[in-house]
């Protein structure tokens, strides 16, 4: 099971990156949701992998680590709202300027200027 | 249990919804009541500032939890103290968004700028790392929104270059998070000082990446090249006022690697010893270059100002990495003083946009109130420099002299001589260009003649300046306080006492008792 976790991290973590590296918005945000659900199963697993024990103290001898699933839960509303929030500004920058790219348009004064030397 | 510490938290907090909920159509309530709220917070600031001033401790449990299992915030000197510079910049950046009319260009600046003042201060304030990481995302989903308040196109872009940047550093800081916990079981700072320190050398593999990871999250915030890459465009197309504010934002990220650098990661702890030394200074010493070549480069005003920032970041985490009691007492100073500096300057430059078409450093027609403009240009470019009389030859002697005994000073001082220069020629070039050589052109007959900037905008970066000034007249006083400052970061052991005895619900009864 640690083996299946970690290259399912590893998997989305890697698919991620690259699509946080084509710098378009829609490519880079689904980039970024792909990071945010691998640091999700990350930040699960720190707690270690248990199956079938309940996440409280109780007579039992084995239970789950409580406090993962909480940085979870709260790790997940936040990037569910950071989502929200850079799919609307790209939105209006997409719809203002009618290009996606991420990186910002070549300013004609560079060019000019490396011709002119 | 004094419940002070927790107020530069909730009174922002309840005044941003207020100002959204009760006051949204009317511009003249939102500004009474920010106003006001920036006040009080400046007035608690100082209380706690005052009371931490003697060397004194307080903590807050939340909840009334103990430490290691509920979440704690802890006020001492340098907590303190970032508080109080916050809710000063913040009191002058506001008189300079209402008195330019900035906040009645866009929706909600006052309730955002409220919801962000209470995510910096959450983050000076709280005791543990997990904690640190939502108030980081309430600062910045505050940041993003001022970032582009008053829209357009430009500002869209570069707004949406700025969320995706921390988004990555987000998911970064949460990795780091993890890797943390599932080494050390704990998130609570003080705890974590306790384990990490049990972590025996060949086991170390997985705090020691942990502890890399967090350094490029803090790094990302304190725009260390080449980490950087966000600061020029979002700094330079944000509202002035806005940008002004991110002037204590970089700050933050500092004051993280101080924070945990010193207490958690500390510079005697076998695990992670040297990566400051090796990473961190190198680091600061070329984006101290790049910035100030920056500087000498930029062909408009407002990226000028964003690389001079990213120059006296650089400055600052120089004093940092070397981790000395004295470098780090230089840091602090020199800190206050680029926060001030970097915020009267983004002021300036929008004093200066109102006038022209564009900021470009080319010569244009002369710009209304230009004598007051320049002449204020001229005092915040001096301190930003580092040129005496202003604290921020001060602060570069502190630094440098801080230097003198490190294995490096060779290479700290040529490159911060050099840079010092550097910077200057850039200023000097674009205030010329900007003010004297505006004189000899002519104005076009049809030109508009635009109002001098308000009164209020002087008086607030005026305010600035003179905050600066007395950063130099008291500069004794000051260094004195950062020195005992730094000094209780290198003895935690109060520290620690503090946040894991003061029992709570939860704790476990001492034996014997």
């Amino acid at each position: 099971m640690e083996l299946l976790v970690a290259s399912a991290i590893g998997i989305l973590t890697a698919a991620g990156l690259y699509l946080v590296m084509r710098l378009r918005t829609f490519p880079v945000i689904m980039g970024i949701s792909l990071l945010t659900y691998a640091v999700n199963v990350f930040l699960f697993a720190s707690g270690r992998l248990t199956v079938g024990a309940p996440p409280i103290l109780t007579d039992a001898t084995s239970y789950a680590d409580p406090l993962p699933q909480a940085l979870v839960l709260t790790a997940i509303v936040i990037s569910f709202g950071m989502t929200a929030v850079v799919v609307m500004i790209a939105l209006g920058a997409y719809l203002g300027a009618d290009d996606d790219s991420v990186n910002d348009p070549v300013d004609p004064a560079d060019t000019k200027a490396g011709d002119a030397s | 249990m004094t419940h002070w510490i927790i107020l530069p938290v909730i009174l922002p907090a309840i005044l941003a919804p207020f100002i959204v909920l009760a006051a949204r159509y009317h511009i003249g309530i939102q500004r009474v009541f920010s106003i006001a709220g920036v006040l009080a917070l400046i007035v608690v600031a100082a209380g706690l500032a005052w009371q931490a001033s003697d060397g004194t401790i307080t903590l807050y449990q939340l909840g009334d939890w103990a430490a290691p299992f509920g979440i704690v915030l802890v006020a001492d000197r340098l907590s303190t103290m970032m508080v109080l510079l916050t809710s000063v910049l913040g009191l002058f950046v506001l008189l300079y968004a209402i008195g330019s009319g900035w906040d009645d260009r866009g929706r909600h600046f006052h309730a955002l700028f409220q919801f962000q003042l209470m995510g910096i201060m959450g983050a000076f304030l709280t005791g543990d790392l997990f904690n640190l990481f939502v108030f980081f995302e309430v600062l910045l989903i505050a940041s993003y929104g001022l970032m582009i308040h008053a829209g357009g196109n430009v500002r869209l872009r570069a707004g949406v270059q700025y969320v995706l940047f921390n988004l990555l550093g987000s998911t970064l800081f949460l990795f780091a998070l993890g890797a943390i916990y599932a080494e050390t079981g704990t998130l609570n700072m003080a705890d974590l000082a306790g384990r990490v320190s049990l972590i025996s050398e060949d086991a170390s593999v997985g705090i020691r990446i942990a502890s890399v990871m967090l350094l490029m999250v803090f790094a990302i915030k304190a725009a260390v090249v080449p980490l950087h890459f966000w600061l020029p465009s979002s700094y330079a197309e944000a509202p002035a006022p806005v940008a002004a504010l991110f002037a204590i934002m970089t700050k933050v990220g500092a004051y993280a690697i101080i924070r945990i650098y010193t207490l958690v990661f500390g510079p005697d702890v076998a695990v992670t010893e040297g990566l400051h030394g090796l990473w961190l200074l190198p680091a600061a010493l070329v984006s101290l270059a790049i910035g100030m070549v920056g500087v000498l480069a930029a062909r408009k005003l407002d990226r000028l100002v964003a690389f001079s920032v990213i120059g006296s970041m650089g400055m600052v985490m120089v004093a940092i990495s070397m981790f000395t009691a004295d470098s780090i007492a230089a840091a602090l100073y020199y800190m206050v003083h680029s926060t001030l500096a970097a915020a009267a300057l983004f002021l300036i430059s929008d004093m200066v946009r109102a006038g022209r078409l564009n900021l470009n450093l080319t010569a244009m027609p002369i710009i209304s109130g230009a004598a007051l403009t320049s002449a204020l240009f001229f005092a915040a470019a001096i301190a930003m420099t580092g040129l005496p009389p202003l604290s921020g030859f001060i602060g570069k002697l502190l630094i440098l002299d801080a230097a003198l005994d490190t294995p490096l000073a060779t290479w700290i001082w040529a490159i911060i001589l050099c840079s010092s220069l550097i910077s200057i020629v850039g200023f000097a070039r674009a205030g010329s260009t900007l003010f004297w050589k505006a004189k000899s052109v002519p104005i076009p007959e049809d030109r508009l003649i635009e109002p001098a900037p308000a009164v209020l905008s002087y008086v607030a970066v005026s305010g600035l300046l003179a905050l600066l000034v007395a950063h130099t007249v008291l500069a004794g006083p000051i260094y004195a306080y950062t020195q005992a400052t730094s000094a209780q970061l290198f003895a935690p052991a109060p520290y620690l006492e503090k946040v894991l005895e003061t029992p709570g619900k939860l704790s476990k009864p001492k034996e014997g008792q």
